[in-house]
C-alpha cells in the first residue's frame, strides 16, 4: 500500500465506493498471459526486462490462461494459431482484456494482401480493448496502450452496462 | 572440382539420367537431371570417393509460370499446362566443392523421387515443397502439410494461379 | 521383467513460455522418458515467399527483416548479397565495413537473447535481465543509425540507408570496453553454475557426422566439433580482411556436441565478434555510402544461391529472376527451421525437462523457421 503509508495517525476507515475499489485493485495488477506470437514478442520481452520494467504496472506473466487478466496479442495472428488464440482467450476468467500490439495484430500489417495464411486483424476473433501502432510498436509505446487500458478500467462500473 | 567436370563424371556414370548441362546467362549453372531416377544421381554423389558431397545445402522449388495463360473475366488467371522445378544445391564440406542438380516435372503429375534416404535435411525441404507447390515426393517417408494447416484444402499457395479461399474455418480469408 | 507401460502422450505448445514462439511439440512419452517428438510448425507462417514474388527487389528488404527477428540486420546482409551477386554489383568498401559492424554487433544481441531465455528456460531468471541490459546498449546504437530498434531496413541492395552517425565509432568503442568485462559476468553468473551445468551436460549430445546429414550450420554444428564458419569457409564481403577464431566445442563439461558446448560456443562467438568489430572500426574507410545503390534493380535472366553466416547458421537465399522487376521466387534456407528439424533424433531417451534444454540450446526463432 505504498501511496496510504504512514499517512494516518491512528486506525482509520476510508469510504469509497465499491467500483472505485474493484478498479483500483484490477488495474494495479493486471496479469498478463506468458505468450509471444512474432517480432512484437520480442518487444514485449523487452518490456518486461530490465530497462522498461513492466512488473512497476503491477504486469507479471503468467503461464497459463486461468490466472490472467489480460492477453497481449504480440504479433501476427496465422489462421493455424488463430483458433489457438481463441481458445486461450475463452480459458481466462472474467474479467478479461485484450491488448493488441502491432500492425499485424491491428489490421494483418504488412501482410495484409498476399498474407494468404494471416488472419487480418485479431477483432475478427476476438475483441480488443486496446490497440497500439507499430511495426513493432516502441516499449514506451506498449507502455502507454497499457497505461490507456487502465484508464478504461477506472472508469468501469459493477452497476449499469457501459454502452 | 569445377562444374563441368562433375558433368562429366556423372554423364559417364549415368548417360541417360544426365540430361544436360544448363548455362545460365546470370547466377549459377546447373545440370538438369531426370526426376525419376534423381535419388540414384545423389546417393551416387555423397557416396563417391572423389565427389563426396555429404551435405544438401537447400532444396527448393520453383513454379516455372509456363503454359498457358487462361485469364478469367475478373482478372484472375490460371495456367493450363505447364511444369514446375526442383533445385538441389549440394556441397562437399570436405573437398569444398559446389553443384546445383535441377530437375522439372509436369504439373498434372509431379512426381520427382525423394532424396530423404541420402539426406535427412531433405526431409522438412520437400514436405514444404509438397505443402507449397504441391511437388509430389516419391519415396517420403512422411509427406504431410508442414506450414499450412493439415486440414487446409485451397491448393497449393505458391503456385502463381493460386486464389485465396473466402474462409477457412469461419474466419475470412482476404482482407 | 520389465513393466509394460502404456504411451503418453503429452502436447507442448503452442502457447508455452519455453518454446520461443508458437512452436507445438507432441511428445510421446513412457512415462518420464521421450519416445518420439513430433514438432508441429506453421503457427507463424507468413507467407514472405508469396509476397516476395509480388514486390520489387528493394521492397523485399523490410520483409526479410521480419522472417528472423532477432538478427534483422544479417537478414537483410544475407538478402542485398545475394541480389548483388545476382547484379553483379561491386559496393563501396566503407559500405562493407558498415554491414561487417551491423552484423557483428547484431550477432553479439541474438546471442544475448538465446543465453538470457535459456538461462529462464530452465530456471535462472536474472541472467535474463542481465543479457537484456546490455542488448538494450546495441539497440540504442542500432536506434541512432536506422532508427529503429528491431527491425531497421537499414541495408540496402548496393549500399546503406545512410552514413553512420557522428558519434556511431566512438560509442561502440565504449561499449566494447563495457561489454568485455559482463561476458565474464555472465559466467561467473551461468555458465559455470553447478545447477546450470547438471541441466545441460550430456544432454542431447549431437554427433558431428549425424549434424552435417542433417543440414545443420551455425553455432550448433560448431559445437559438435565442427571448424566450419562460413565467414571463413565460404568468405563474403570483407571478412577475409579481420583475424579471428572459430570457436568449437570441446566437450569441457560432457560430452562434445551437448548442451552446455552450444551454450559455450555462443559465448565464445560473442568474444570473437567483439574482436571483428574493434579491427572494423580502426580500419574503416572514408567514403559515400549511398553512390552505388541502383535506381532500378532489374537483374538479367538467371538464379543464384548465396548463404551467409547468420547468428543461428547458414542462412542461405535463392533467387530465381526472369529479367524482370520482380523476383520469380524466392526461396530462404532458414537456419532454424534446418535445425529444429533434428529435434526429434535429440530428444529420444531424455526425460521431459531436458526437452526444454534442448529445445531452448537450439536456439530457434519461429519467424524463420515458418517464414
Amino acid at each position: 500500500m505504498g501511496l496510504l503509508d504512514k499517512q494516518f495517525a491512528d486506525n482509520n476507515i476510508i469510504i469509497t465506493k465499491v467500483d472505485d475499489l474493484l478498479n483500483w485493485a484490477r488495474l494495479s495488477s493486471l496479469w498478463q498471459i506468458g505468450f509471444g506470437l512474432a517480432c512484437c514478442a520480442i518487444e514485449m520481452m523487452a518490456t518486461s526486462a530490465s530497462h522498461y520494467d513492466f512488473d512497476r504496472f503491477g504486469v507479471i506473466p503468467r503461464p497459463s490462461p486461468r490466472q490472467s487478466d489480460v492477453i497481449i496479442v504480440s504479433g501476427t495472428v496465422t489462421l493455424k494459431m488463430a483458433i489457438r488464440i481463441k481458445r486461450l482467450y475463452e480459458q481466462m476468467p472474467d474479467p478479461k482484456y485484450v491488448i493488441s500490439m502491432g500492425s499485424c495484430s491491428n489490421c494483418g500489417g504488412p501482410y495484409w494482401e498476399h498474407g494468404y495464411h494471416v488472419l487480418k486483424g485479431v477483432d475478427r476473433i476476438i475483441p480488443v480493448d486496446v490497440y497500439v501502432p507499430g511495426c513493432p510498436p516502441r516499449p514506451e509505446a506498449l507502455l502507454e496502450g497499457l497505461m490507456k487500458l487502465q484508464e478504461k478500467i477506472r472508469h468501469e462500473s459493477l452497476v449499469k452496462k457501459s454502452a | 572440382m569445377t562444374e563441368k567436370e562433375i558433368f562429366e563424371i556423372l554423364k559417364e556414370k549415368f548417360c541417360e539420367t544426365i540430361i544436360e548441362f544448363v548455362e545460365a546467362e546470370a547466377g549459377e549453372n546447373y545440370i538438369k537431371v531426370n526426376p525419376l531416377e534423381i535419388d540414384k544421381v545423389c546417393s551416387f554423389l555423397f557416396i563417391d570417393n572423389i565427389l563426396q558431397f555429404d551435405s544438401l545445402m537447400n532444396l527448393s522449388a520453383v513454379d516455372d509460370a509456363n503454359g498457358e495463360k487462361k485469364t478469367e473475366e475478373d482478372g484472375s488467371f490460371e495456367y493450363i499446362g505447364g511444369t514446375l522445378s526442383v533445385f538441389y544445391h549440394l556441397e562437399s564440406t570436405d573437398k569444398r566443392h559446389k553443384i546445383t542438380l535441377g530437375t522439372t516435372v509436369e504439373k498434372d503429375k509431379p512426381d520427382v523421387v525423394s532424396v530423404t534416404d541420402v539426406w535427412e535435411h531433405a526431409n522438412w525441404h520437400e514436405r514444404e515443397a509438397f505443402d507449397l507447390l504441391g511437388i509430389n515426393f516419391l519415396n517420403h517417408p512422411d509427406l504431410r502439410r508442414i506450414l499450412m494447416p493439415y486440414d487446409w484444402d485451397a491448393g497449393y499457395p505458391l503456385r502463381k494461379d493460386y486464389k485465396d479461399p473466402d474462409y477457412y474455418q469461419g474466419m475470412k480469408v482476404p482482407y | 521383467m520389465a513393466l509394460k507401460t502404456e504411451e503418453m502422450t503429452l502436447n507442448l505448445g503452442p502457447q508455452h513460455p519455453s518454446t520461443h514462439g508458437v512452436l507445438r511439440l507432441e511428445l510421446k512419452l513412457d512415462g518420464e522418458f521421450i519416445v518420439d517428438v513430433i514438432p508441429h510448425i506453421g503457427y507463424l507462417h507468413r507467407c514472405f515467399e508469396k509476397h516476395a514474388e509480388a514486390m520489387t527487389y528493394p521492397q523485399i528488404i523490410p520483409y526479410t527483416d521480419r522472417m528472423d527477428y532477432l538478427a534483422s540486420m544479417y537478414n537483410e546482409f544475407g538478402y542485398v548479397v545475394t541480389v548483388e551477386k545476382l547484379l553483379g554489383l561491386e559496393v563501396p568498401e566503407r559500405v562493407e565495413y558498415i554491414r561487417v559492424i551491423m552484423g557483428e554487433l547484431q550477432r553479439i544481441a541474438s546471442h544475448l537473447v538465446a543465453l538470457g531465455t535459456y538461462g529462464a528456460d530452465i530456471g535462472a531468471i536474472t541472467p535474463f535481465l542481465f543479457c537484456f541490459r546490455d542488448r538494450e546498449k546495441i539497440l540504442s546504437l542500432f536506434e541512432m543509425t536506422s532508427g529503429a530498434r528491431l527491425l531497421y531496413n537499414y541495408i540496402w541492395i548496393g549500399g546503406v540507408a545512410r552514413d553512420l552517425p557522428p558519434d556511431f565509432l566512438r560509442l561502440t568503442k565504449e561499449f566494447i570496453v563495457y561489454f568485455r568485462p559482463k561476458i565474464k559476468e555472465l559466467n561467473d553468473l551461468l555458465t559455470f553454475n553447478k545447477i546450470f551445468i547438471e541441466r545441460t551436460a550430456n544432454i542431447g549430445i549431437l554427433p558431428k557426422d549425424v549434424a552435417v546429414n542433417y543440414g545443420i550450420t551455425g553455432p550448433m554444428l560448431r559445437a559438435s566439433g565442427m571448424k566450419w564458419d562460413l565467414r571463413k569457409d565460404d568468405t563474403y564481403s570483407v571478412y577475409n580482411k579481420f583475424d579471428f577464431d572459430i570457436p568449437v566445442g570441446e566437450g569441457r563439461m560432457g560430452t562434445v556436441g551437448d548442451c552446455w558446448d552450444r551454450y559455450f560456443v555462443r559465448i565464445l562467438e560473442m568474444e570473437q565478434s567483439l574482436k571483428i568489430i574493434e579491427q572494423a572500426i580502426n580500419q574503416i574507410p572514408d567514403g559515400d555510402v549511398t553512390s552505388a545503390i541502383p535506381k532500378r534493380v532489374k537483374p538479367p535472366v538467371g538464379q543464384v544461391y548465396v548463404r551467409v553466416e547468420n547468428p543461428r547458421g547458414e542462412l542461405g537465399y535463392f533467387i530465381v529472376s526472369d529479367g524482370t522487376l520482380n523476383p520469380k521466387r524466392i526461396k530462404v534456407r532458414a537456419p532454424s527451421f534446418v535445425n529444429l528439424a533434428v529435434i526429434s533424433k535429440l530428444c529420444n531417451g531424455h526425460m521431459i525437462a531436458d526437452v526444454i534444454a534442448i529445445l531452448g540450446s537450439i536456439d530457434i526463432v519461429l519467424g524463420e523457421v515458418d517464414r
